[in-house]
C-alpha cells in the first residue's frame, strides 16, 4: 500500500524543457516567481497565461498532471478567494447582513487567485520536468559560491541525495513493521484520532531505531568507499551551457519585456 | 618482492565497553595473506570475524598490534584514503551501502571521492556494471532490484574503484539462495581475475572453493589451511559449534559405514563420480 506513493512529481520525458540545464531552469523558475509580483493588470497576466501554457505544450507533460498539482493548495487558493472578495471596499454589488460583495472585491479576488495558481503552476512545471538527483546536483552547483560565507552546499546536497535514495526503503521498512505490529494484533485503523495517534507508537519507535541503524552503516559504507566530505572530490555529471540553454535565457528576456512593457504602458487602463 | 598484500602483525582489538569491562574482539591475532588468493573466514557470531575485515580497512584500529594492507599501516591517517582504495569493502545488508537513487550515481560515488575525471569514472562504470553483469540495469533505482542484484550493485561500486583487494563482510547473510549464488559466482570470476579476495560468511559451503580457510573463535584463530585440512578436523569444528559442508559431511557419513572414499573430496561432483564407481565395484 505504501508503495505507491510517488517520490517527488517527476514526469519522464526528453523534451527541451526536461533538457534544459538543471541551474537554467531553477534560476529562470525563481525569476519567473518574481515577474508575477510585477503584474499590476489581468493583461499582464494574458501575457503570463500565452508564455506557460507554451512552456507546458514543449514539455509535454499532460495538463491534467499539472492540474492535479493545484489540488493540494485549493483550500488555500478559495480562502483567499473569498477573503478577498468580502474585505474590499468599493462600489457594492451584493449586500446581505454582513456580507457585502463590491465589484472591485471580486476583482482583487481572481487577482490574487491567479497569482497564486501562476505562482503554483510555473514552480511545480520544474519538478515536472526535473529528476530529482538532477535538482540535488543543481542546488549544490548554485550554492557553491556560497561556501565562502560557509553555506555547505555539498552537505546539503548530499542529505538530499541520501534522503531521496532512502525514502522508498524506509517505506518499505515501515510496511513491514506495520504488517509485524498487525500480525501481533496491533490495531491501526480503529479508534478516535487521540486513539489512533498513539496506536502509532508501537510503529514509529521500531522505525526510528531502524532508521539510526541504517544510518550508521550507511555512514560505514560511505566511509570505505573513501568519503570525506566535498573537497577534492570530482562530479560524475557536470554542467555545461548549451544552445538551447542560451535561447531559454533570451526568450525568457522577451518574456520580461513584454511584462515591463505592459506594466509601463497600462494596457488594461488604455482598453477600458 | 614479496607477494603479501595484508600483514597482521599480533592484531588485538577492544571494545570499550562503559559500564561493562571492555571486550576483546580480536586477542593477538597474526595473519599474512597472500597476494591474488581467496580466503575466507568463518565463525560463529561474535567470533570476531567481522571487526577482523573492518580492521583491515582501517574503519576500527588496533588497540594493539598492526595492520599493514599493501605495506601501508591503518594507523597512519594520511595512508587511511590509499588503503580504502586498495582495499573494497562489500557489506552485509545489501540496503544500507548503496548512496544514490540511481544505479549509476550510486557507483560514481567512489570514483568522485577518490576525484578521478568524470570521462574516466564513465568508463568505469561500464566496465564494472558489465563486470557484474547488470549493464541493462545502470538507470534503475536501487529499491526496485533484488537484494541479489543490489548486492551486486555493492561490488560493482567496490570494482569502480579499481581495488587490489575486495572484503566480503558476510555478503550473503541477507539473500536468497539464488542471489548468493549470484554473488559468490561473482567473487570467484573477480578471483580469477587476480583480485584478492576475502570472504567473511558463516555458510560452509561458500568456503570450499577458497584457496585458504581461517577459523575464529573470541578472538582467536582456531583453525588455519586449505579447506580440505580444516575440514578434515570434523571433531575440533564441532566442538567450535561449527557444521560441516554437505558435501564433507556426506562423505564422511559413508565412509563410517565403511564405504571407501579418499579424503579431500570438496565438490559435489567429485563426490558424485566417486560415488557412482563405487556403486560400480559393489554391483560387480
Amino acid at each position: 500500500m505504501l508503495r505507491d506513493i510517488t517520490l517527488g512529481q517527476y514526469y519522464p520525458g526528453y523534451s527541451v524543457v526536461h533538457k534544459l540545464d538543471t541551474r537554467i531552469k531553477i534560476i529562470l523558475t525563481f525569476l519567473y516567481m518574481i515577474s508575477i509580483f510585477l503584474v499590476g493588470d489581468f493583461i499582464g497576466y494574458a501575457i503570463i497565461f500565452v508564455c506557460l501554457a507554451a512552456v507546458i505544450t514543449i514539455s509535454k507533460v499532460p495538463a491534467r498532471f499539472i492540474l492535479r498539482g493545484l489540488k493540494p493548495v485549493f483550500i488555500i487558493i478559495a480562502f483567499t478567494f473569498i477573503l478577498n472578495m468580502l474585505m474590499t471596499n468599493g462600489k457594492v454589488l451584493f449586500e446581505w447582513h454582513f456580507i457585502r460583495i463590491t465589484v472591485e472585491g471580486i476583482y482583487n479576488a481572481l487577482f490574487m487567485a491567479c497569482r497564486i495558481i501562476f505562482l503554483i503552476v510555473g514552480s511545480s512545471l520544474l519538478t515536472f520536468t526535473t529528476k530529482p538527483v538532477k535538482m540535488t546536483d543543481g542546488i549544490e552547483s548554485l550554492l557553491k559560491p556560497l561556501v565562502r560565507f560557509k553555506v555547505p552546499a555539498h552537505e546539503l546536497a548530499m542529505m538530499m541525495t541520501i534522503a531521496l535514495r532512502f525514502i522508498p526503503t524506509l517505506l518499505e521498512e515501515t510496511d513491514k513493521i506495520m504488517k509485524a505490529q498487525m500480525a501481533r494484533g496491533a490495531d491501526f485503523e480503529s479508534g478516535n484520532l487521540i486513539k489512533r495517534a498513539k496506536n502509532l507508537i508501537p510503529l514509529f519507535i521500531p522505525l526510528i531505531v531502524g532508521a539510526f541503524r541504517m544510518a550508521g552503516d550507511l555512514a560505514m559504507a560511505m566511509e570505505a568507499r573513501c568519503y570525506r566530505g566535498g573537497e577534492g572530490r570530482t562530479k560524475l555529471h557536470s554542467f555545461k551551457i548549451r544552445r538551447r540553454d542560451i535561447m531559454a535565457i533570451i526568450l525568457f528576456l522577451v518574456y520580461v519585456a513584454a511584462i515591463w512593457l505592459e506594466r509601463i504602458f497600462h494596457l488594461q487602463s488604455l482598453l477600458f | 618482492m614479496n607477494n603479501t598484500i595484508i600483514n597482521i602483525e599480533n592484531l588485538t582489538f577492544e571494545y570499550n565497553g562503559h559500564d561493562v569491562e571492555s571486550v576483546k574482539a580480536l586477542n593477538k591475532i597474526s595473519l599474512e595473506i597472500k597476494k591474488g588468493s581467496k580466503t575466507s573466514i568463518i565463525g560463529r557470531n561474535g567470533s570476531g570475524k567481522s571487526t577482523l575485515a573492518k580492521a583491515i580497512n582501517a574503519l576500527v584500529l588496533p588497540t594493539e598490534g598492526r595492520v599493514l594492507v599493501a605495506g601501508f599501516d591503518t594507523r597512519d591517517e594520511d595512508r587511511i584514503w590509499d588503503i580504502r582504495k586498495t582495499a573494497g569493502m562489500v557489506f552485509q545488508n545489501p540496503d544500507n551501502q548503496l548512496v544514490s537513487a540511481v544505479v549509476e550515481d550510486d557507483l560514481a560515488f567512489g570514483p568522485e571521492n577518490i576525484g578521478v575525471p568524470p570521462e574516466q569514472i564513465r568508463v568505469r562504470i561500464r566496465e564494472s556494471l558489465e563486470s557484474v553483469d547488470m549493464m541493462e540495469h545502470i538507470k534503475m533505482a536501487p529499491h526496485m532490484l533484488s537484494g541479489g542484484q543490489k548486492q551486486r550493485i555493492a561490488i560493482a561500486g567496490v570494482l569502480a574503484m579499481h581495488p587490489d583487494i575486495i572484503i566480503f563482510d558476510e555478503p550473503t547473510a541477507m539473500l536468497d539462495p539464488e542471489g548468493r549464488h549470484e554473488v559468490m559466482e561473482i567473487a570467484a570470476k573477480l578471483h580469477k581475475e587476480g583480485i584478492t579476495i576475502l570472504n567473511i560468511t558463516h555458510f560452509m559451503e561458500e568456503t570450499l572453493d577458497s584457496d585458504r580457510v581461517i577459523i575464529l573463535d573470541r578472538g582467536r584463530i582456531a583453525l588455519d589451511g586449505t579447506p580440505a585440512e580444516v575440514f578434515s578436523e570434523s571433531e575440533k569444528l564441532a566442538s567450535l559449534g561449527l557444521k560441516l559442508p554437505f558435501v564433507i559431511e556426506l562423505a564422511n557419513g559413508l565412509r563410517a559405514k565403511g564405504f571407501d572414499i579418499p579424503q579431500g573430496i570438496l565438490d559435489e561432483t567429485a563426490l558424485m563420480e566417486e560415488i557412482c564407481s563405487l556403486g560400480g565395484r559393489h554391483a560387480g
